[in-house]
C-alpha cells in the first residue's frame, strides 16, 4: 500500500490546531480533522478509519508522552492531490527508545492503566502508511497518510 | 465545553447484570465508564455480565483495554462476561485485536449479524 502514497503531492488545502495534552481533547481532535476532511466527500468507512487512527496518535501523546503532566499537541491536517489525505501529530514529550518495538502489536508499556498495547497496529490498519519519527527526551511525531476513494 | 458523550445503564436480572454502553469510548470516556462498572461488579457480583455494546458510535483501542479490564474484574470473584451485539464501530475493534477468541460474543438475532 505504502507505494502508491505519492508524498510529494501537491498540497490543496491546510489546516493546523494546537491544544494541551487534556483527555477531554481526544473526541476534538478526530471531530475536528473529520470535519475539515468532510469536503472532499470521503465514505463513512473512511472517516470512521481516519477518527479512529487520529484518535490512537493523539491518546498516546496524552498518557505517554506527556505522562507525567501536561504538554502541547500539534496536529497539521493536508489535503493534498490525489485526494490523500495526510495527518501529523506531534508532541514534545518523552519521545519513544525503541520505534519498531513500540509499533509491534499488543506492546505497551502501560499495562496498569490498561493499555491494549494495539495503538500504532490500529493506525497501520486503517491507514496506507504511518510514519513514526521520534527522540528521547525531545518528543514524537507521528504522519498518517490515507487515500480516499476516487 | 465538550459534553460527556458516553453513557452506562445497568439492569439487574437475578444472577445477571447487563450493561448497556453508548455513545464514543476512548481513553477519555474509559477512565469513567471503568469506574462505574467495577463499582457495580464488586458489590453485586453478578455471575454473569452482559456487555451490550450495540450503541457505541465511536472506539478506539482503549474500548479493548476496557472491555479486557472488565472481564479480569468479573473473572475475579467468578463471573463470567460476555459481549453482546458490538456495533460495527467496537466490531471492528474487536476483530482486529482478535477478541473473539478469548471473549464470549453473542448476537441477540442473526438480522443484526448479517447487516454488518
Ligand atoms: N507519543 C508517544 N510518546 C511516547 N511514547 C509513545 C508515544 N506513542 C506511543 N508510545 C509508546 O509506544 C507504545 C505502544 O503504543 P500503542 O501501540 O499506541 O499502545 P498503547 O498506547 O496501548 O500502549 C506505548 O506503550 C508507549 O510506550
Ligand atoms: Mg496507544
Amino acid at each position: 500500500m505504502t507505494a502508491t502514497i505519492d508524498y510529494t503531492a501537491r498540497v490543496e488545502n491546510e489546516m493546523d490546531l494546537k491544544m494541551p495534552s487534556r483527555s477531554v481533547n481526544e473526541g476534538f481532535a478526530r471531530a475536528a480533522v473529520a470535519a475539515f476532511c468532510a469536503q472532499l466527500n470521503p465514505t463513512a468507512v473512511e472517516l470512521a478509519d481516519l477518527k479512529c487512527a487520529v484518535s490512537e496518535a493523539v491518546t498516546n501523546c496524552i498518557v505517554h508522552a506527556y505522562r507525567d503532566g501536561i504538554g502541547e499537541i500539534r496536529l497539521n491536517v493536508k489535503l493534498c492531490e490525489g485526494r490523500i489525505v495526510q495527518v501529523e501529530i506531534r508532541d514534545r514529550g518523552c519521545g519513544i527508545p525503541d520505534i519498531k518495538k513500540a509499533r509491534e502489536p499488543l506492546f505497551t508499556t502501560d499495562a496498569a492503566g490498561e493499555r491494549s498495547g494495539m495503538g500504532f497496529t490500529v493506525m497501520e490498519s486503517f491507514c496506507d502508511a504511518v510514519r513514526v519519527q521520534s527522540r528521547p527526551g525531545r518528543g514524537t511525531t507521528v504522519v498518517l497518510l490515507k487515500r480516499l476513494h476516487p | 465545553m465538550i459534553h460527556v458523550k458516553h453513557q452506562v445503564a445497568f439492569e439487574r436480572m437475578q444472577d445477571t447484570l447487563y450493561i448497556r454502553l453508548s455513545g464514543e469510548i476512548d481513553h477519555h470516556s474509559a477512565v469513567d465508564v471503568r469506574v462505574q462498572i467495577d463499582e457495580k461488579l464488586l458489590s453485586d457480583r453478578p455471575k454473569y455480565v452482559y456487555l451490550d455494546l450495540s450503541s457505541i458510535d465511536f472506539m478506539d483501542s482503549s474500548g479493548l483495554g476496557l472491555i479486557m479490564g472488565r472481564m479480569a474484574t468479573a473473572n475475579r470473584y467468578g463471573g463470567q462476561l460476555i459481549v453482546l451485539d458490538p456495533s460495527p464501530a467496537a466490531g471492528r475493534m474487536i476483530r482486529l485485536a482478535a477478541l473473539d477468541r478469548v471473549i464470549q460474543i453473542q448476537f441477540s438475532n442473526t438480522e443484526r449479524r448479517t447487516s454488518k
